[in-house]
C-alpha cells in the first residue's frame, strides 16, 4: 500500500458574494463543494476541468492560501487548516506552487538571484554565500546559466521565465509541488520543454506533483492518475491510462471527444457538449452536470451522486455507474 | 563595477561582485541628460539656498527708498521692490526658506500619507474604511481654508504653516500609494512570496512598496512646486512667513500691486520658482525611469 502524501477529505470553498449598503451576504459562490483526493509519494496527479471548475482554487487551498470553509486537508497525516502559523511556516517548505502567467508570478523590480535567494532567506538559511551557490546550482538544474542571476525577469522569455518559476518553487526542497497551469501561457514548442523539465526534476528531486490544466493532452504526456472536475466537484478520477481509453462519466465523455484530432477529415464526435456551465453560485439540484448530460435520468435532478469506488483505483460520481 | 551584462555575454562577468540595485538606478540616471539638468538646477538652488549670506550682493532686509521700484541695473541686476530692496539678494536669500518649505511639507506628508494608505491599502477591511473616510474628510474641506484653519489655531508662524500644507497633501498621497498598493498586492508575485512562507513584513518592504512608489515620486517633485506656492498663499494672508523673513511666494504677493508699473518685482520671483519646480520635474522623470529596471538597457 502506498503512503497519501496529501489527503484531500471533503473539502469545500464557498466564497460569500456580499450586496446591498451594509455589504450583507447575499449568496455564496460554491467554487470547491466537497472534492476528495489523494496524492501519493512520487506520483503526478493531474486535474483538469472547464474554466471555474474550481481547479486552481483547490491548488490554493492546498497550500492555505485560502481558508477552507469545511473539510480536512492532511499533509503527511497533519491537518494544515488547523495548524499555527509557524507550524504552516515549516509545512509551506515542503510544498511549494508553480504559477500559470510567468510574466506576472516574477516581481519585475527583483534580479532572479534575489527572486530565487529569497525562499531561503525567509526560512532561515543565513549564509550569503551558501545561498549563492545554491541559487546558482539551481540555475543551472533547471537549465538556465549562471550569470543570468543578474538580471530581472524581463529580459527573459516566457520560456526562461517559467524556469525560474520552477526554480524558485524547488529553493526549499520541497516533496510536493503543486503546478497551478504551468504551461498554458507558453507557446507550444516551449510547453513540450517546460514539461520535460518537470519530469526530470521530478526524477531527480523525487518530487510529487499536482498538476493543475485544462489541455488534457498535456495532462496526459505528465500525469498518472487523472482527476476531472465540473463546477467545484470532482466526478471521476483514475490512472490517466484508464481515463484516457475507457472514461466512464458523461462528462469526461464529452470532454475527450472535444480534443481536437490532427486529422481534417475527423468527423467530430456527437458528444459535444452544449449549453453553458451552470453558475456556481446557483448550482442544478442533484447532479451538477444533469442540465448538460445527455444521459440524464430523473434520480440525477434531485440526488446527488456519491463519488464511489467502481473499480480498483477507479472512482466516479455518476447515478449510471455503481449502486446509487 | 562597469556594465551590467548585456544579453550575449557569456557566464561568469559579475559573479563576485553583485551590483546593488541602487548603483544601477544611479548608473542609468546618470545616463538621462535631462534628468541630469533637472537634478543641476535643484543642486545651484540648493547651494545658493546654503551659501545665501556670501554672495547677495545686498542686505535682502534692508530698505532704500531712493531707489524704489527701479528696474534691472547694473547696481540692481533684477531691479528693486517698493521699499527699494534688491531683489536678486531676496531671490537669493527667499531660496532657503522655499526650498525648506518645499522640501520638509513634501517630506511629511509622504510620510505620513504613505504610511496611512500604505496601511489602509495592504490590510484592506475596517482599517482601510476608517483610514480612507479620514482622508475623505480632509479632502471634503477647501484645501487653503482647511490650512488656515491649521495655522489659525496653531498660531501664525512659518513652521505652523509648513505643517498645514503637510497635512492637506497628506490625503493625496495616501489615497495614490493606497490604490497602487491596491493593485499591487493582487499580484501573482505577491501570491507567490505569500506560498513560500514569507511575513506581511517582508511583503510589505520588498514586494509592495518598491512597486508602489514610483507615482509617488513623480507626485512628490510636482507637489514640490504647489507646496511653495501654497506656503506663499498663506504667507499672502500673514499666516506663513513673517517680515523681514522672505519667501518666493512674499515675494509675489507683496508685488501684486506694482505689476503694471514694476513687473520685474513679479516676474524674477516667479522665474524663480518656475525653474524650481522644472528642476525637480525633470529630476523626477528621471529617478522614476531609473528606479523602473524595465527601463533599463
Amino acid at each position: 500500500m502506498k503512503l497519501p502524501l496529501l489527503e484531500v477529505n471533503q473539502v469545500k470553498k464557498y466564497f460569500p458574494i456580499t450586496g446591498g449598503i451594509f455589504g450583507r451576504k447575499v449568496g455564496e459562490v460554491k467554487a470547491v463543494d466537497g472534492v476528495s483526493f489523494a496524492v501519493y509519494k512520487g506520483e503526478t496527479l493531474g486535474l483538469v476541468g472547464e474554466s471555474g471548475c474550481g481547479k486552481s482554487t483547490i491548488g490554493r487551498l492546498l497550500l492555505r492560501l485560502l481558508e477552507v470553509t469545511d473539510g480536512e486537508i492532511r499533509f503527511e497525516d497533519k491537518d494544515i487548516h488547523a495548524l499555527s502559523s509557524n507550524n504552516m511556516k515549516k509545512i509551506r517548505k515542503e510544498m511549494q506552487l508553480v504559477f500559470q502567467d510567468p510574466y506576472a508570478s516574477l516581481n519585475p523590480r527583483h534580479k532572479v538571484e534575489k527572486i530565487l535567494e529569497e525562499p531561503l532567506i525567509v526560512h532561515g538559511i543565513k549564509g550569503k554565500k551558501e545561498r549563492r551557490e545554491r541559487v546558482m546550482n539551481m540555475l543551472e538544474t533547471v537549465g538556465l546559466d549562471r550569470y543570468h542571476a543578474e538580471r530581472y525577469p524581463h529580459q527573459f522569455s516566457g520560456g526562461q521565465r517559467q524556469r525560474i518559476g520552477i526554480a524558485r518553487a524547488l529553493m526549499t526542497n520541497p516533496k510536493l509541488i503543486i503546478a497551478d497551469e504551468p504551461v498554458s501561457a507558453l507557446d507550444v514548442s516551449i510547453q513540450s520543454q517546460v514539461l520535460n523539465l518537470l519530469k526530470d526534476l521530478q526524477a531527480e528531486f523525487d518530487l510529487t506533483y499536482i498538476f493543475i490544466a485544462h489541455d488534457l493532452g498535456v495532462v496526459r504526456h505528465i500525469s498518472d492518475r487523472v482527476g476531472v472536475m465540473y463546477l467545484g466537484r470532482m466526478v471521476e478520477l483514475t490512472d490517466s491510462e484508464t481515463l484516457y481509453e475507457e472514461p466512464l462519466h458523461p462528462y469526461t465523455k464529452s470532454l475527450l471527444s472535444a480534443v481536437p484530432v490532427p486529422d481534417p477529415d475527423h468527423q467530430p464526435d456527437s458528444e459535444v457538449l452544449t449549453g453553458e456551465i451552470p453558475s456556481a453560485s446557483n448550482p442544478p439540484k442533484g447532479c451538477a452536470f444533469h442540465t448538460r448530460c445527455k444521459e440524464c435520468m430523473d434520480v440525477c435532478k434531485t440526488n446527488r451522486p456519491a463519488f464511489q469506488e467502481i473499480s480498483p483505483g477507479h472512482h466516479v460520481a455518476c447515478h449510471l455507474y455503481g449502486d446509487a | 563595477m562597469q556594465t551590467t551584462p548585456s544579453l550575449q555575454q557569456p557566464a561568469n562577468t559579475s559573479i563576485e561582485k553583485p551590483s546593488s540595485p541602487w548603483r544601477d538606478a544611479w548608473r542609468s540616471f546618470a545616463k538621462n541628460k535631462i534628468a541630469i539638468a533637472g537634478l543641476s538646477i535643484v543642486v545651484f538652488f540648493i547651494l545658493v539656498a546654503l551659501f545665501a549670506p556670501f554672495i547677495m550682493p545686498y542686505d535682502h532686509t534692508k530698505p532704500d527708498l531712493i531707489n524704489r521700484l527701479k528696474g534691472p541695473s547694473a547696481e540692481h541686476w533684477l531691479g528693486t521692490d517698493d521699499f527699494g530692496r534688491d531683489i536678486l539678494s531676496r531671490i537669493i536669500y527667499g531660496a532657503r526658506i522655499s526650498l525648506w518649505v518645499g522640501f520638509s511639507c513634501v517630506a511629511g506628508s509622504i510620510l505620513v500619507g504613505c504610511t496611512l494608505g500604505i496601511v489602509a491599502g495592504f490590510y484592506g477591511k475596517w482599517v482601510d474604511t476608517i483610514i480612507s473616510r479620514i482622508f475623505d474628510i480632509l479632502l471634503a474641506f477647501p484645501s487653503i481654508l482647511l490650512a488656515i484653519a491649521i495655522v489659525a489655531i496653531l498660531g501664525p508662524d512659518l513652521q505652523n504653516a509648513l505643517i498645514a500644507i503637510a497635512v492637506i497633501n497628506v490625503p493625496n498621497f495616501g489615497r495614490l500609494i493606497r490604490s497602487k498598493v491596491l493593485s499591487v498586492k493582487e499580484e501573482e508575485y505577491i501570491t507567490a512570496a505569500k506560498s513560500i512562507g514569507m511575513n506581511d513584513a517582508r511583503i510589505l518592504f520588498h514586494h509592495v512598496l518598491p512597486n508602489s512608489m514610483t507615482p509617488v515620486i513623480v507626485q512628490g517633485t510636482l507637489a514640490v512646486a504647489t507646496a511653495i506656492i501654497e506656503v506663499a498663499a498663506l504667507s499672502f494672508l500673514g499666516l506663513g512667513a513673517q517680515s523681514p523673513d522672505v519667501d518666493w511666494g512674499k515675494m509675489l504677493a507683496d508685488s501684486k500691486s506694482y505689476l503694471v508699473q514694476a513687473p520685474w518685482t513679479m516676474i524674477f520671483p516667479g522665474i524663480a520658482i518656475m525653474l524650481t519646480v522644472l528642476g525637480f520635474n525633470l529630476m523626477g522623470d528621471g529617478l522614476r525611469d531609473a528606479l523602473d529596471p524595465k527601463m533599463k538597457q
